[in-house]
């Protein structure tokens, strides 16, 4: 049998495309590509028949044309005269910063619940365990619907603030809660460094993103310090300048100063407003997602051996810090990669805002330029690519940070 | 010496414990009070749950169940805080079965749900009778017949299609897997086209049971059978998919990676948008495959590409010993993974497969936003639209939670339970 | 008989045949019934009522069109269709024809491949506050909270509006009516627009309808009518004609009431016309004699329809308005059958 199983290279007969496994697997993977070319191909005629016989054709020249609608939530200038471009932009930047928000909420009820779940106080887990059952099992959409008519039923209206005895007042002058949203001040600077307001944040950020830095330098020179000679130098006083002096100094320069939200006309002006549409779907994304984190975090936990609190107890830890030092840093392993997964749904679900009439990059893109233009191929293609995108890189971003946590075994 | 004594020598009678070690007062101390933190945590919640309670109690029991309107509700309420339950007594069939679906044949879904139990169990509980998966298998084709009505004669040749596939199938899988799937899958599609031609000539003109247009389906059933018939579809073509991914065959596995990480990358909405606005221009012109077609095949990849994930993982659980086992066995590919590798790999997936099912289901109410009238499209379109009803939020939603939570919560508290009985079949 | 699930199936794996291109004509006659884009609950232009019926306007005008090429007002396949939906639902062969309040514009007609068959509706975008907001005109609501259903062209006029007035406003973009609606009850907006008729129908289903006035600016123009796909002239007729019919019906004075006596025969040669009891209109529809009569007997002419639906005698409360006959002021004008 051995020619059977070493054919000369000479003797290649036909049947061995299909009985030969070496030659099988290119076969199948022929195969396999022709079939697809043929699927394809065959929807993709079917798709120019039914366009050339309707009259339409593939174009995204609308993309360059007036979008003629306004838009509430602008992060970005935008008004009805710019593009169907810069509307679907507006829009994507609104998804983002509902994801954002939603995110990490999210985490910090998931994370709350999933602890308090395990507490040993009776009555409190079991409302955590309700909390999490009730909000996992009903659709999302559902509460988003919801926690929207309760935002809207249950604040007071703008008018509701008006008059001399008022129904309702502002909370310290400051803050105002109505059924079109939560106003809060605004911080304005007197004399911005940049005309362009965005820079002026730019800038801001990057001042902390460096204050942290040194801090962080600080730390570890401390730490260092600590190892050799078993004294750790009080090092808070620095560490507290270090984010207090840059960032002080910057606001002096620039002038912070906060506008406070007042009620004028129809609306209250001034200060920022956060939409009621955008805190129904940013509440709603937060407590379902966050009722599977808890669960996450419960699993995460209880996958931490007994044996460790066990040790950590017998070596003199106080209870929160065996949770800080042993537990977390362990469950955090078992934690982090179904929490990436989580992340992603909050952004894919944030295209539900379309149920609240949130503006975001479904609501734009893929509501009232596909309802105006017409063109619902283009536009829905558009859709899945940024989609796409978003979760192709939180995946990408998340697995690096995943893969540097992971326990480095040889 | 004998008359001191240091030591007692009958027994003390039996005290009993400490009040605060007994009883509810123990509970009490070691549940909800063991430490300061805890108590105020304590506290908070019963405050919590009291404010809740008093909140809704008394809106419900004070529901109003017989009223033609909501504002007749209202005058019978008398501006007092009350629910109006009448739109559920009065709205319940549109809200159950859509609000179209003909009145007389709502028997005709009910059984067909009823049976669903009969049906799902064999499969869902390892330890009842193998012959009853027949039934399973019959079922498809039964609830088809009931809730779309029609000839029998559509779900009968369909069936006998697959019976015939499946015959030709056992004939040759003896000899090779692949020509008897292929030959199977012939047979079958043969009969199927030939039905297409005979079927409508025979059929006779006033069916057993009236046929029910697709788009009449909504409420609660249009949910039920968009969850049931995507989740039954998807795993065959998930267990395909997560073969091609872990396959060593480039190609295949690209294509396979591709597909499902394109499908779970973008929202179901976007995919919902395509099956409702795109899909169609890319079928053949004059073909009229209508709307709850398109909407299923596009859950169907949907769910497909999450439950490829979930089998993948399964199959990269099994240790490696059982698949370098089955290749010493001589056993090729086809049979090593149809006797060996799946039965193991999709055991240990059950779980994970339930949970997308879940959550597949949830997501069955996106279909109200591209104007299909499932629970939450009836709500949010006819009945909340309708001048009886406009103004009605939270009895409805409240209706929708409540029946979502009743399947969704039974579904995983099955699943729990058949997390922990694999569990203890592995120690 | 309905195509199983199995051939549905069939036609995914890519075996059915395509059948050859047929006029949407015959494939109406094939199938046995229309399929007629509408909206999804608009109470007095469509909306399913509480045992399922499609009733309204816009229904009334399916329902019409069936009679005259299948001879039966009830053999009409209701497809509810959303802002976004409802063109590619048309395009794609899904609907025969659309009858949802949708404005004739030069975009629609041209750029999308549409051909609209006529106006059912001459309406125009307006606004309702709460009587109590103390606002007279559209003029005075600079900075206001709009509440707009989206998917017709209303967010665009109202972009134009406040623009060339030189006010801002906050829009709050809504999908469906209801729930509209409910922001604009609870005061999360000040100003609720849409077409006037959309505005009459809202406020009609309101609690406390006094409590709201409709401003009296009307900001556009928005002349709604049926639609059918380009190309396919010969069903374009028949949809244009049917509506025609309804018009022409009311200024001659053909009503459910007196057709059958006007059918045998009066002494108005165009009456005569009409119901088919002389020339050969219909025959030149591709449709029977008799067509018109079948469409006037679904729910009488024009007027009637009207006046059931939407007149001044139902809850919505429209006037005729723009919408009366030339004769009496409006712009209903139907060319002559002739």
């Amino acid at each position: 049998m051995a020619s059977r199983s070493h054919p000369d290279a000479g003797s290649f007969r036909l049947s061995m495309l299909i009985n030969d496994t070496r030659y099988r697997r290119v076969t199948f993977q022929i195969i396999a590509l022709l079939l697809l070319c043929l699927a394809v191909g065959y929807l993709i005629s079917n798709l120019l028949t039914n366009l050339s016989a309707a009259g339409l054709n593939i174009s995204y020249d609308f993309l360059a044309e007036p979008a003629g609608y306004d838009i509430n939530q602008r992060p970005i200038e935008y008004t009805s005269q710019s593009t169907h471009l810069r509307a679907s932009i507006v829009g994507v930047l609104n998804t983002l910063i509902v994801a954002i928000l939603a995110c990490v909420t999210a985490t910090v009820f998931g994370v709350i619940a999933g602890i308090l779940r395990l507490s040993k106080n009776w009555l409190v887990s079991k409302i955590m365990a309700v909390y999490v059952e009730v909000f996992r099992n009903v659709p999302v959409l559902i509460w988003i619907i919801i926690i929207f008519t309760i935002m809207t039923a249950s604040m007071p209206a703008p008018k509701a603030f008006r008059g001399a005895n008022a129904e309702s007042s502002m909370l310290f002058d400051m803050f105002a809660f109505t059924n079109r949203g939560v106003y809060i001040p605004a911080p304005q600077f007197a004399n911005p460094l940049f005309e362009n307001g965005l820079l002026n944040w730019v800038l801001v950020i990057a001042f902390l993103l460096l204050s942290f830095l040194g801090a962080r330098a600080l730390g570890k020179r401390a730490s260092a310090e600590q190892a050799s000679t078993g004294q750790r130098p009080t090092t808070w006083h620095l560490t507290l300048s270090i984010w207090v002096a840059p960032i002080g100094a910057l606001m002096v320069i620039m002038g912070l100063y906060f506008d406070y939200p007042a009620l004028k006309g129809f609306n209250f002006r001034g200060g920022l407003q956060i939409r009621g549409s955008l805190i129904a779907l940013w509440i709603a994304l937060a407590i379902y997602t966050g009722a599977f984190i808890a669960e996450n975090v419960r699993a995460g936990i209880l996958a931490v051996s007994r044996g460790q609190t066990e040790a950590a107890a017998a070596l003199g830890l106080r209870p929160n810090r065996v949770m800080n030092l042993v537990i977390l840093p362990q469950a955090l392993r078992v934690i982090i990669p179904p929490m990436i997964s989580h992340y992603l749904n909050i952004t894919k679900n944030s295209s539900l805002a379309i149920a609240v009439g949130y503006m975001d990059v479904t609501g734009t893109l893929g509501g009232i330029t596909l309802n105006q233009t017409g063109r619902a191929i283009e536009t829905i293609l558009l859709l899945m690519l940024f989609y796409l995108t978003i979760s192709l890189s939180i995946s990408a971003i998340m697995n690096v940070y995943n893969n540097s946590i992971k326990l480095k075994e040889r | 010496m004998g008359d001191v004594s240091f030591v007692r020598t009958q027994t003390l009678p039996e005290m009993p414990p400490p009040v605060a070690e007994q009883g509810i007062v123990k509970w009490l101390r070691e549940n909800l009070f063991s430490s300061v933190a805890s108590a105020i945590l304590t506290i908070i919640a019963l405050w919590a749950v009291y404010k809740f309670t008093a909140f809704a109690l008394p809106w419900i029991a004070s529901g109003v169940w017989n009223t033609e309107s909501l504002a007749a509700c209202r005058n019978v309420l008398d501006g007092a805080r009350g629910a109006c339950f009448s739109v559920l007594t009065e709205r319940w069939n549109q809200l159950l079965f859509g609000i179209s679906y003909p009145a007389e044949h709502y028997w005709r879904p009910t059984v067909a749900f009823v049976l669903l139990f009969f049906a799902a169990a064999p499969v869902l509980f390892f330890d009842l009778p193998r012959k009853f998966l027949i039934f399973t298998g019959v079922y498809p084709f039964i609830a088809y017949w009931l809730i779309w009505g029609g000839t029998i004669l559509s779900p009968a040749i369909a069936l006998a299609g697959i019976i015939m596939g499946y015959f030709v199938y056992a004939k040759f899988i003896k000899s090779s897997f692949a020509v008897a799937f292929l030959g199977g899958m012939a047979v079958a599609f043969i009969i199927w086209i030939l039905s297409g031609y005979i079927v409508p000539a025979i059929a006779p003109e006033n069916p057993f049971f009236e046929a029910v247009p697709s788009r009449n389906m909504g409420g609660f059933m249009l949910n039920m059978i968009l969850g049931t018939v995507c989740v039954s579809l998807s795993l065959p073509l998930g267990i395909v998919l997560a073969l091609g991914r872990q396959s060593n065959m480039p190609v295949i596995k690209i294509i396979c990676v591709f597909f499902i990480e394109f499908i779970r990358g973008v929202p179901l909405i976007t995919l919902l948008f395509v099956a409702n606005v795109v899909l169609a221009y890319f079928f053949p012109p004059d073909s009229n495959i209508d709307l709850i077609l398109r909407v299923i095949i596009m859950i169907t990849l949907f769910s497909a590409a999450y439950i490829a994930e979930v089998i993948r993982g399964g199959l990269a659980a099994l240790p490696v010993g059982q698949y370098e086992a089955a290749d010493s066995l001589g056993l090729d590919y086809a049979q090593a993974m149809r006797l060996i590798i799946l039965p193991q790999a999709l055991k240990i997936s059950i779980p994970g497969i339930v949970n997308v099912s879940v959550g597949l289901f949830k997501d069955t109410t996106l279909v109200s936003v591209i104007s299909m009238f499932d629970l939450v499209g009836a709500i949010r379109g006819p009945i909340l639209a309708a001048t009886e009803w406009n103004g009605v939020y939270w009895e409805l939603f409240m209706f929708a939670s409540i029946l979502f939570f009743l399947v969704c919560y039974s579904i995983s508290q099955y699943s729990q339970w058949l997390e922990r009985r694999l569990a203890t079949d592995h120690r | 008989m309905k195509t199983s699930f199995v051939l549905g199936a069939l036609a995914v794996a890519g075996l059915a045949a395509g059948a050859a291109y047929a006029g949407t004509l015959d494939d109406v006659k094939a199938r046995g019934t229309l399929n007629c884009g509408v909206s999804t609950g608009l109470v007095g232009f469509a909306a399913p009522n509480a045992s399922g019926e499609w009733e309204g306007f816009d229904v009334g005008m399916c329902r019409a069109v069936a009679a005259a090429v299948l001879g039966d007002a009830n053999a009409v396949e209701f497809v509810p269709t959303t802002g976004k939906t409802r063109f590619t639902a048309l395009a794609s062969g899904e609907v025969d024809m659309l009858a949802r309040n949708t404005t004739w514009t030069f975009s629609r007609d041209v750029d999308l491949k549409f051909e609209f068959t006529g106006v059912n509706y001459y309406d125009g975008q307006g606004f309702m506050v709460p009587s109590d907001l103390g606002v007279s005109s559209a003029k005075e609501l600079d900075g206001a909270t709009v509440c707009i259903q989206t998917g017709t062209t209303t967010e665009l006029n109202l972009a134009d509006f406040f623009r060339s007035n030189n006010m801002s406003y906050e829009p709050v973009p809504i999908e469906t009516n209801a729930e509209a609606q409910q922001q604009y009850l609870a005061g999360a907006c000040d100003v609720y627009t849409t077409d006037a008729s959309g505005l009459a129908a809202t406020r009609a289903t309101f609690e406390n309808p006094d409590a709201h006035v409709v401003l009296p600016e009307i900001i556009s123009k928005e002349p709604l009518g049926p639609l059918v796909r380009h190309g396919d002239n010969n069903w374009g007729d028949i949809v244009r004609w049917t509506l025609n019919a309804l018009i022409t019906a009311e200024e001659l004075g053909v009503t459910s009431a007196n057709m059958a006596e006007m059918a045998s025969g009066t002494n108005n040669p165009e009456i005569n016309r009409l119901m088919g009891t002389e020339g050969t209109l219909g025959e030149m529809l591709g449709l029977d004699a008799t067509w018109a009569q079948r469409v006037l007997a679904v729910g009488g002419n024009y007027g009637e329809m009207f006046e059931a639906n939407i007149g001044e005698s139902t809850p919505i409360g429209l006037a005729r308005g723009l919408n009366a006959q030339w004769k009496n002021g409006g712009l209903l004008y139907s060319p002559p059958f002739r």
